[in-house]
């Protein structure tokens, strides 16, 4: 049973890691939470919803559901953040306009797909696995599977492209990457970018474990995907994977030991605990001000 | 040059308008008194009265938000989790403890006032944007409790027949606009305290705390004990703001808390104008009334939501009525008597 949970909890751990990345990029390059992340998890979750009705086959249809929401991320970028960095205006006024284009891009969801629970066909079932005792749903190990080599690709991007050193640096410092010749508004938006592709990934293989995709879905996902973001060590990606491991374990715990209701609260919980106890999260490197 | 001179006659203009309301504050204050208690008379149907009435809570939640954001700068995202245990406790004290509406008030203020401490107290380790992290997940946690706390709570079913408050045995409703009256004068005794705070010592020093933390640390200001004071207070006028909604509408229910209102709250405080009371009544009446107003949009009306949020924080981040005041500051009588004090005893000892 316990064991079982694991299993549950580290597939859907897997997932959430991959969407905590995208929160845990856009964070350590501009100190903001972009909440539009989790409407951007619904909107690739129904692109890919789209495509395969439109009957392209299910991996041509993720792809570019892929494409098409790395792109949105890019555009919310252009059209909304980068007008704010060039104007120098306050933190606060990036996050309000991120809830705004939340706010945006889940309502014309529901104006287009509506609002009911739409099937999504489940694509990458093979029937169930045994291991001694334990049964594991081949979905899940899929789920791992797709999870990890996305994101030992995303972190070979960031540490051995020069594309990921200019992210770095722009992350260190903006000003100074800026002086050096990196063009630091591409970079971001190359971020963007990559934070809305792994999140349509995370949103097809979410979309394809639950078998259900509605317009609302981005919203409780994405705060925990951020919880776990966070409890890692917002900006550190391999931080962003064990907070997410953390959240999905914990929550298919609560589920089943303390009922079903407590299950999405015990991100927070954790999130809270873990912010008192080491304010920069499990791997955070402490921010170091100087007068 | 062009842009100085135009950003001048802006100045003038503010300045110009100041003074001519500072000149007529009284006609002006008695003109929107007397608009706002005869409101009800001009022929409005309940369903305005209903809206005006949320205009005012909300007002009353984004006055309790501006103190800890406006003023001090600590943005907090979960103050959906105040309004919920104010108007869960006091929801809670009238219904099993028979208690009046002041009393439950004053006791789910208080609560939320108390759980403001508990939430106040991680300021000591964290800042900006993790502050604001652990205020969502409260929120959140607040919504958990609320719906898994059975017994008393009553679970996702919520609280039904919340008694409505009442003065001298004359129950309060929406069909003898006392409830309207009732937010009128909880919304005023609100604003006064949000003025007298803003100008004491205690608001000095919290908009020092949101200038300049580590200057104001040098200056003397205690700067932990002033934010988790921020946090105090702004807790009590949500908690009352909930303990007024709950009795107003009867009936609670943990989805009525949710994150959406946490940002609609902090969307009224930055939409009006963060750190100014009059903002607050402009940006929750344009934020209540627009949902309303544009029904004949229908689906879309929460895209123009969005759209508006955006827009606004592109061309006006500082807010609808945010500008920073051109009179001349008015120093504290204290701090003038003091100065005259001082002035007299260097004339003294120059004359010695």
């Amino acid at each position: 049973m316990i064991i079982q949970q694991l299993f549950n909890g580290l597939a859907l751990g897997m997932a959430y890691s991959l969407i905590a990345v995208g929160y845990s990029m856009v964070f350590g390059i501009l100190r903001l939470i972009n909440f539009s992340h989790g409407a951007i998890y619904a909107f690739s979750a129904h692109m890919a919803l789209l495509f395969i009705s439109m009957k392209f086959g299910i991996i041509p249809a993720i792809l570019m559901s892929i494409l098409i929401t790395g792109i949105l991320g890019i555009l919310i970028d252009k059209t909304a953040l980068e007008p704010l960095r060039k104007k120098n205006s306050i933190p606060i006024a990036s996050l309000i306009t991120t809830i705004g284009m939340a706010n945006i891009i889940q309502n014309l969801l529901m104006i287009f797909f509506n609002t009911e629970r739409k099937p999504f066909p489940a694509f990458f079932d093979f029937g169930m696995l045994k291991l001694g005792s334990v049964q594991i749903n081949s979905t899940q190990i899929v789920m791992c599977l797709v999870s990890l080599i996305l994101l030992v690709i995303l972190t070979l991007i960031i540490n051995k492209t020069k594309l990921g050193l200019a992210m770095r640096a722009t992350e260190q410092n903006s000003k100074a990457a800026n002086l050096m010749g990196i063009n630091v508004n591409f970079v971001i938006s190359f971020t963007f970018f990559l934070g809305g592709a792994s999140a349509a990934i995370a949103g097809a293989l979410i979309g394809g474990y639950y078998q259900i995709v509605y317009p609302g879905m981005g919203f409780m996902v994405g705060l925990k995907a951020f919880a776990a973001a966070v409890l890692g060590g917002i900006g550190v990606l391999h931080g962003s994977v064990v907070g997410g491991l953390v959240v999905g374990v914990s929550e298919s715990f609560a589920a089943t030991f303390l009922g079903s209701s407590y299950r999405d609260s015990v991100a927070f919980i954790i999130l809270i605990l873990v912010l008192i106890i080491k304010p920069t999260g499990l791997f955070g490197k402490k921010d170091i001000k100087k007068v | 040059m062009d842009k100085k001179m135009k950003k001048d006659t802006s100045k003038n203009f503010i300045f110009k308008m100041e003074t001519l309301i500072e000149k007529y504050k009284i006609p002006i204050g008695i003109a929107c008194a007397a608009v706002l208690l005869g409101f009800p008379y001009i022929g409005v149907n309940q369903y305005i009265m209903r809206i005006a009435i949320m205009i005012g809570i909300y007002s009353m939640l984004a006055l309790g938000l501006n103190i800890l954001t406006g003023y001090t700068g600590q943005v907090s995202l979960g103050h959906a989790g105040f309004y919920a245990i104010g108007a869960y406790t006091a929801s809670l004290v009238s219904l099993k403890l028979g208690a009046g509406f002041i009393v439950s008030a004053i006791a789910g203020a208080t609560l939320a006032s108390f759980c403001g401490l508990l939430l106040g107290l991680p300021t000591l380790r964290l800042k900006g944007t993790y502050l604001s992290i652990v205020t969502l997940g409260f929120g959140e946690i607040v919504k958990m409790v609320l719906m898994n706390w059975d017994k008393v709570t009553n679970g996702t079913l919520g609280l039904k027949n919340i008694p409505r408050p009442s003065v001298f045995g004359l129950k309060l409703t929406l069909a003898n606009n006392g409830i309207y009256y009732m937010m009128l004068v909880l919304l005023a005794l609100i604003t006064l305290v949000c003025i007298l705070i803003i100008k004491s010592k205690i608001g000095r020093a919290f908009m020092s705390i949101k200038e300049d933390e580590l200057a104001a640390t040098m200056m003397g200001v205690k700067t932990t004990r002033y934010k988790v004071l921020a946090f105090v207070i702004s807790a009590f006028i949500t908690g009352i703001a909930g303990a007024f909604y709950a009795s107003m509408i009867g009936f609670i229910d943990p989805n009525s808390f949710t994150f959406d209102i946490s940002t609609l709250i902090i969307s009224i405080v930055i939409l009006g104008g963060m750190g100014t009371i009059r903002g607050m009544f402009v940006g929750s009446a344009i934020l209540i009334a627009f949902p309303e107003v544009s029904r004949f949009m229908m689906d879309y009306r929460f895209v123009v939501y969005g759209i508006v949020l955006v827009v606004m924080m592109r061309f006006r981040p500082q807010g609808l009525l945010g500008w920073k005041s051109q009179m001349p500051y008015k120093f504290p009588k204290l701090a003038v008597q003091e100065l005259e004090k001082r002035k007299k005893g260097n004339m003294q000892t120059q004359q010695v």
